[in-house]
Formats: C-alpha cells, structure tokens, sequence
C-alpha cells in the first residue's frame, strides 16, 4: 500500500512585546520564579484584564505578512480548564473571531519548488505559568512568570505531505516572524512551540485518515523526526489491521517515538464563551494601514532582491535570506567589500562555519560585517590571497583587530614583485635539483602533478604572500625552460 | 448623630458642629449595640476607622473640604480592601486578606471618607434574601424575623438601622435595588461602565455594577459623584464625563414623560405593593410628571435569560477560587483532582454551587447554543424593548419587587421563587441600564419600594425625580422601630 502522509501545524509563538498580553509585567525569561507575576497574573479576586495593544499591533503585522484577512472585530472568548498553572481556571484566547484570519505562506523545498501552504488562522491568547515538579519534596512548585505572556497561535491548513515539509514550514514561520521583530524565535526558551496533527491516507484516497496531535516539539530537529516516528507508527499500526485512534501524543526525544497523553473521550470541554471582562477589539483600516507601511522587506522579497541586485543564485539567496539577521549582515558586508559573490562566499561559508563550531548566532558572531568587508576589499585589491585570507579570517576571529592592522602586524602582505619572486624560486628549485631533473624527464601527463610539488614549496618558501597567480607562471616558464 | 443624613453630616463637619473622630466613635459605638440584632457587618475595621477619621479631621483642619471628607460609609464584603478581610459571604474567603484596594475603596478613600468595615452578603452576591452568607442571614431591621434582601442585604440593614448614613453595594440583578425597596432606602444601581469594577470580586462581570446605598437620593447623588469615573483598569468603563449629581436635584419635573409598563402590573405582583405605586405616580404627577402605559414585551424571557447568562459567567469567574493560591484549601488532599473537589465542595455554599452547575452545563459542548446563545439573543431584544420605549418617554417607573419582605427561611427550599423575586429589576442589568429604588410606603409594617429606570447615563434623571418625590412624601424617613 502506498500512503500519504497529510500534516497541520499549530505554532504558538511568544509575542516580544515589552510587557504581558492583560498585565503590565515584564515578559523576560529566566528571571525569579514569580517576580515577574501582578495580582492579574495571580488570578486575584476582583482583577480585570486590559489588552496590551501593542500585541494586537504584531498580530496585525503577522496577518498582513501572510496576505491574511484581518477581522475588523475580533473577540476574546475564555477557554475554561482547571490547572495549578492556570491562576483564573481559564485561559484568555480567541474562539469564533480570530484576529487574523485565512492567509498563505510559500516555503521553498529542497528540490527548488516553492510550495505554498494555507494558514486557516492565527489568533492571541494568554500563555500558561509553569509547573515545577522538582526539588518541592513530592509536591509541585508553580512559577507564574510566564503566565500572561502574549502568544500568537498560527493554525496551518493540513497542507503538508512530509515531515521534510513541516520543517520547512515552521522554517519560514520562524524566520517570518524573526523577519517581522515581533517573536525572538528562541525555541529553546519556549518562544516558539509547534503542536503537530499527523495522519496517513492510501495514496489516491480523498477523504483524511483519522488525525493525532504531538503536542509542543521545540525544535526543528525534533518536530521532524516526531513527526517521521508518528508516521511510522500509524503506517504499522494499520497495516498490521489496527486503526488510528485521534487523541493527543507526546514525543519522547530519548527513545524517538511518540506516546499517548489522552484521548479525544478524555479531552476537556473547555465551555468557550465570549471574555465579558473584554470589549470587543476593533481595528481600524487606518490602523492597518500604518502597520502595513512599517512592514519590513519579508523573505520572499528579499530573495528576488538578492537575485536581481546582486546576482547570486537562487539557493544563495534563499540561504542568507534566511534570517533577517544573516541577510542584514550580508548586505553590510557588500556595502565595504564591494563584491556580493566573494562576499555571499565568505558568510556563508567561512563565517558559517565559525559560527557553527561556536555554538552562536550570527549577532554574536566574533567577525563584524564591517572587519569581514574590510577584509574582502584587501583580497580585490591583491594585498592578500584567498588563502592568507583565512589567516587573517582566523585572527580576526580570536579578536587581534581588522584586516590591515593583522595583515600588517603578521606581515602577511603577498608578494608581487617578480624580482623577489624570481629570486625565491630560484633559490627553492636549486634546493631540489633532483626533482627539477625528474620534471623535465617526465612526460606532460606526469607533470601536471609533479607541478603542484613546486607551488607547494614556493608557497611554503614565501610563507604563503607569493601571488598565487605570478609563481605560477614564473615557475612554469622556468621549469619548462 | 445617627439619625443625619450624608448631606446633614456633611454640613455638621463643615461649620465644625462636631469632628470626624467623634461621629466615627458614636456610630462604632451603635454598631457595637445595635448590630448583634443584624448582623449586618462581616467585619467592622474599628482602629481604620479612627485613623482615618482623625486623618480626615487633619485635612479639614488643614483647609481641606469635600462633602465626603470625615464621613462614614461601609463597604459590601467583595469590595476588596486593602490589609482587611474580602470574604465575599463565603467560607472560601474567610482567610482572604485582599493585597489591594478596589477603584472604588480607594476613590472614596482618597475623597477622605471613614470606613467602618465590610458588610455582610450573600455569598458571591447569589441570592434575594441575604440567606447564602457564610456568616449567617442578615435580619431586616423593620422585622428581625424577616430578611433584609439581597445580596448588598449587610449594606441595606446596616443604613435602614441607621448604624451609619451610606454604604455600597453592588448590583447585578437587583441586589442594591431590591433590598434598598425591604428597607426603605434609596439604592442606585448606575449604568454599566460607570462604576469601575477593579477589585469587586466579580459575579457575572457583563451585569455587576456598584452603587450607592442610602436614605435619600440627595445622599446616592453624594455618593455616586465618589463612585462614578473612568478607569483605565477595567476596560468595560466608559469614558464618559460625570456631571455634577447634586446640580440638579431640583430641577423641576414639569413635561417629565413617565412610562408604566403594562408587563410590570400583571399576575404575581402584590396589588397592595401596586396601590402603593400607583399612589406615588399620582404624586409625580401632581409634580408636573405626564404618565403614560407603555409596552416591554420580552419582559417575561428575562429571568430564564438572566439564570443562564448570570451562572454561566460565574461559573468562569469562580473557577480561580481552587485552593492553590488563596482562600480555602481542604484539609490533606490526596492529589490535584481531591484539592480542587473537595476545596471548592467544602469551600462554596449551596447556592454557589448550583449556579456553577447550572453555568457549567449551560455553556458545555452541545448546549451552548441552546442556552448562552439564545439568552444573548433575549438580552438584545430586551435592550431593544427599552430603547424603543425611550422613544416615546423619559422615565419607566413601577414596583421594584412584587412582594415585601418575606419571613427568614421562608424560601429557602424553593430557589426559583426566590429569583422570581427579581422579576422587575434583572431587565436593567441585562440592557445596562440605571436603575433606582425608592421608598413608597408599607405593606403590614414592611417597606415597599418603587423603581425608576432610565436611559445610558441619566443618574442625574433618576436622582432628580426620586429627590423631588421625596421633598413631598416622607416615607424615606421614617426609622424602624428600636433603631
């Protein structure tokens, strides 16, 4: 049987407003369990919510970003539950009036397809507190500093066929609102979180199979291969002539594979109804409009920009697209070095690579764009090689200044004076006689290797600062002469 | 000094006739006496009061003024108070201290009035009769064996036995009207939005609203001017200027177009009470008032309406109360589910406990729209009947209750004829409209109150007409016998 594998993603993504959705405390992370909780946060009797505008303000900025219809009035409904980390047995969301409505993202796939994906809705709601199960001697510790901070929920159509796919989806969700300012994307800290429904179908079959949710995969690793074990799962479970139960899984990293939390008999009946202590939010087109005209340049533009104004191919494009940050750092880097192919080379890979071995992101990259940009401009102007470059890549990277100033303290200046040159490869090729006489009995197949041999020790000879491209030819006509 | 009025107190502070510190400590003194016969106070804030009166006295001495500076008033038990037990009548909030002070403690505060204490209550303000109290029923001061109201019925007692001049309550079906009419008062509930509701614990937050408790309409419109205001805390304030109340008390009722609801006369009302009012409408129109009948057909779907929309809300607002974080918490759960079922079992009354039910089922998964939805629908239509009513005149008047005060315990068992009793003032919370009580006479030595309802934002209207009414008639002032 062959199957098809449909996927829907539910993104929770913390809003980086300054202060909570209904509280005037601060959103940081990380700090003093519950000194970062008001008596709203507290649940006191006798507070009331007050909606933090400026969330409704990203949320406009996230509908308006996906071609989304934003609802002129959206309304806040209450989805009761009891839970320890819940201070009012309710959490504030959204129900029947979302505030952002049916919208599109395109995600490009690996082939170099461009895919677009529908999303059914975004809404706002209040985020839970925390439960600390740890180090309370059996009993549980509640942290309510999270409580009340804002989250967009972004709900996708069940438009994807593949795990590969989802990824590439909460990719660009991630890298949009990252692109927008309004999320800090730090999956790690919880800022962005994915619920994931999974189903299978034989391929053909119109009708979807019966669905299950992973709830909260924080990362894109995980989110991809929860997804892959759930398929799996389900794929062996049928044909081995069970079926699929809809109810809600969680994914365990350690053993890679999903298990159940409860079932949809199980599920609470959250008793929606509208907030009566919120009015009805209403956004005016005016609003719209001058949150439309404060909307950064997006991916997608980004990318045809990169292509046409700088001529880079489409995946470099889409790859320092990627993030506004990476993109950012691109472009300072062609404003000094001048030229956007050698400097689309060097990001992404040299400073790639750094950065990887680091463990930090590009903000906190140890090479500014302004020392990497000095840098190119010494390798356009033949100062120093591609491979000294390295050198000085490196020795900028352990902080010993910029380009010149390293260039200049090492001594790494190329040669291109063709009398010193000369006179190193003479001294070189009578310190190989032997080799010399074995080159010029050999025939043309044998010395094309045996050429290298000489560069190498040329290069060696002058530590490197020869120009490449002189000893080349110098040592070619000497050799052959 | 019992007997003054909040307007007589106010002068008597002026010209210096006696001191804040003084009157705090006679009445402190009465309610020492008087109230063990009541139980109208859950707690009375004895050293508070003298503090703030001598602070109230030090700013008068300091050139200060305000009709409110050194007067007393008592607050309804879910007005949270800062550093004072907020119990709201229940067992649930009994070790309740409240960390902050309500908009409208801290209003009257700020405007140099002396709290006395906290007023008892049904519990989470459900109730008709001031029965549901965790801390015992509230006697009716004009029978000790019959109830005062409900729910504001601690406030209602507490100024009918004249304990003090004023207090608040708060309104969400008729709870400052109902019991200002089994006592003699004169109770407001305001338009919705006009009273800021941060920090009264909430029933059903789209209905309650605070307002003022008092002898006279000249005292409500002292009061309310305290009360009344924009707050940016609770975002279903209106912002909206507050006029001066007391302007335009006087102001003559000449052309006034006063409206008698055929519904408000029908089956179930008590045709003494009906004599009564219908007595006080020939005196409005002695004062220039033109009566007209006029029609507010969805009358009849209100109280269904009400009893779904009321509990459903209060089953979410009451969620909070689950022993993790304040009030009750059983003793020695076994686990989660245990703390949360036997805290809220042991915790909530029996009349909360229905109204949670009834909530929670009225808005479940399958019944939402049969219920919640189709209440809306009713209030709207109820909104509309009022609206078009408006068109043709200023004012609706007619009974506030169908019955006088019935005997303690005497409903007890029968819940709905006891919300029955609401019957003419929930239409006002469920359109938001302002609403005030008046005294009218008596049915066997028990008070009867008339209702007078009003457009968005026309207290002044209400207060105007229930003042003149009263420079006529007399029954607002008489006393009960023994206070």
């Amino acid at each position: 049987m062959q199957w098809e594998v449909v996927i829907g993603l539910e993104i929770h993504t913390q809003l980086a407003t300054q202060s909570k959705i209904f509280s005037g405390s601060a959103t940081t992370f990380g700090s003093e369990p519950n000194t970062q909780a008001s008596l709203i946060d507290l649940g006191m009797p006798g507070v009331l919510p007050v909606l933090n505008q400026e969330a409704v303000r990203m949320a406009c900025m996230f509908g308006l970003a996906i071609e989304a219809e934003i609802g002129p009035r959206n309304v806040f409904a209450r989805k009761n539950y009891f839970y320890p980390d819940l201070p009012k047995g309710y959490q504030i969301s959204q129900m029947d009036l979302p505030i952002v409505g049916k919208g599109h993202l395109d995600i490009a796939l690996e082939d170099g397809t461009i895919k677009r994906v529908g999303i059914t809705r975004a809404h706002l709601e209040e985020d839970a507190g925390k439960s600390l199960h740890e180090d309370f001697n059996g009993a549980s510790g509640i942290d309510l500093n999270r409580a009340g901070t804002p989250l967009l929920e972004i709900v996708s159509e069940p438009d994807m066929r593949s795990a590969k796919e989802a990824v590439a989806y909460v990719k660009a969700i991630h890298a949009l609102v990252r692109y927008l300012g309004i999320c800090d994307g730090n999956m790690a800290e919880g800022s962005l979180r994915c619920d994931c429904n999974v189903s299978i179908r034989p391929k053909g079959q119109v009708e979807f199979g019966t669905r299950c949710e992973i709830k909260n995969v924080n990362s894109f690793r995980f989110i991809e291969r929860a997804i892959n074990s759930e398929i799996q799962r389900q794929i062996e479970l049928i044909e081995d002539g069970g079926r699929v139960i809809q109810e809600t899984r969680l994914y365990d990293p350690n053993k890679d594979e999903t298990r159940s939390m409860r079932s949809k008999e199980e599920a609470n009946d959250y008793r929606y109804f509208p907030d009566p202590d919120l009015l009805p939010v209403v956004i005016e087109s005016s609003l719209l409009e001058s949150i439309r005209a404060s909307l950064p340049e997006l991916p997608p533009q980004k990318v045809e920009r990169f292509q046409s104004q700088y001529g880079l191919s489409a995946y470099d494009a889409n790859v320092l697209a990627a993030s506004r940050e990476q993109a950012d750092y691109f472009e300072a880097v062609v404003r000094i070095g001048g030229d956007a192919k050698l400097a689309a080379n060097w990001v992404m890979v040299e400073l790639g690579s750094l950065l990887n071995k680091l463990g930090v992101e590009i903000d906190q990259a140890p090479v500014s764009a302004e020392q990497l940009g000095g840098m190119l401009l010494r390798i356009r102007d033949n100062t120093i090689s591609g491979k000294i470059a390295k050198t000085v890549f490196e020795a900028m990277a352990a902080g010993e200044g910029d380009a010149d100033s390293i260039i200049d303290s090492k001594g790494l200046k190329q040669v291109t004076d063709s009398g010193a040159i000369e006179t190193m490869l003479d001294e070189m090729l009578a310190a190989n006689a032997e080799q010399v006489e074995q080159y010029r009995a050999a025939d043309e197949a044998k010395r094309g290797k045996m050429f290298g041999f000489f560069v190498g020790q040329a290069m060696k000879a002058s530590k490197g600062k020869a120009n490449p491209g002189q000893v080349n030819q110098l040592l070619k006509a000497k050799l052959e002469g | 000094m019992h007997q003054l009025t909040l307007a007589e107190i106010a002068r008597g502070l002026a010209d210096k006739s006696f001191s804040s510190e003084e009157l705090t400590q006679s009445l402190l003194g009465r309610i020492k006496q008087l109230d063990p016969q009541l139980n109208s106070f859950i707690s009375v804030t004895e050293e508070r009061a003298l503090d703030q009166a001598r602070a109230a006295d030090a700013r008068r001495a300091a050139g200060e003024t305000g009709p409110l500076l050194g007067a007393p008033i008592a607050h309804k038990d879910l007005f949270c108070t800062q550093g004072v037990r907020t119990s709201c009548g229940s067992k649930m909030l009994d070790n309740f201290t409240a960390p902050y002070d309500a908009t409208v403690v801290s209003k009257l505060a700020d405007a140099g009035m002396v709290t006395l204490g906290k007023t008892n209550m049904d519990e989470f303000a459900m109730g008709s009769a001031n029965e549901s109290s965790h801390y015992g029923p509230v006697k009716n001061p004009w029978n000790l064996e019959h109830v005062p109201g409900g729910s504001s019925g601690g406030s209602a007692a507490a100024v009918a036995a004249r304990l003090l001049p004023v207090a608040t309550g708060t309104d969400t079906g008729g709870s400052i009207r109902q019991p200002a009419a089994l006592t003699n008062l004169t109770g407001l509930k305001p338009t919705y939005g006009r009273v800021s509701r941060w920090g009264m614990i909430a029933y059903a937050s789209s209905l309650d609203q605070g307002g003022p408790m008092a002898r006279t309409a000249e005292d409500c419109a002292l009061l309310l001017q305290g009360m009344a205001g924009f707050d940016t805390k609770d975002s279903t304030c209106i912002d909206e200027p507050v006029p001066d109340y007391s302007a335009n008390l006087n102001a003559p009722l000449q052309g006034l177009r006063i409206g008698l609801p055929k519904e408000y006369f029908g089956a179930g009302l008590d045709s003494r009470i009906a004599d009564l009012v219908h007595a006080s409408v020939k005196e409005l129109e002695q004062l220039g008032a033109v009566v007209k009948q006029i029609s507010l057909p969805n009358m009849q779907h209100a109280i269904p309406a009400y009893y779904v929309i009321a509990p459903a809300e209060a089953s979410s607002n009451l969620s909070r109360f689950d022993g993790v974080r304040f009030g009750y918490r059983c003793e020695d759960p076994k686990d989660l589910t245990d703390l949360y079922k036997r805290s809220r079992g042991e915790g909530f009354g029996v009349e909360v406990q229905r109204r949670i039910m009834v909530g929670a089922y009225a808005l479940s998964a399958g019944y939402y729209d049969a219920y919640y939805l189709q209440a809306q629908k009713i209030r709207r239509l109820i909104k509309n009947d009022f609206m078009a009513a408006f068109e043709d005149v200023d004012l609706i008047l007619g009974p506030t209750t169908p019955n006088p005060a019935w005997k303690l315990g005497a409903k007890s068992n029968d819940p709905v004829s006891a919300y029955l009793e609401d019957v003419y003032t929930i239409t006002a919370n469920l359109a938001g409209l302002p609403g005030l009580s008046m005294p009218a006479g008596f049915v066997d030595g028990l008070p009867v109150g008339v209702q007078l309802l009003a457009p968005y934002f026309q207290e002044g209207r209400l207060l105007n007409v229930a003042h003149r009414y009263q420079q006529v008639t007399d029954w607002h002032t008489r006393a009960p016998t023994g206070f």
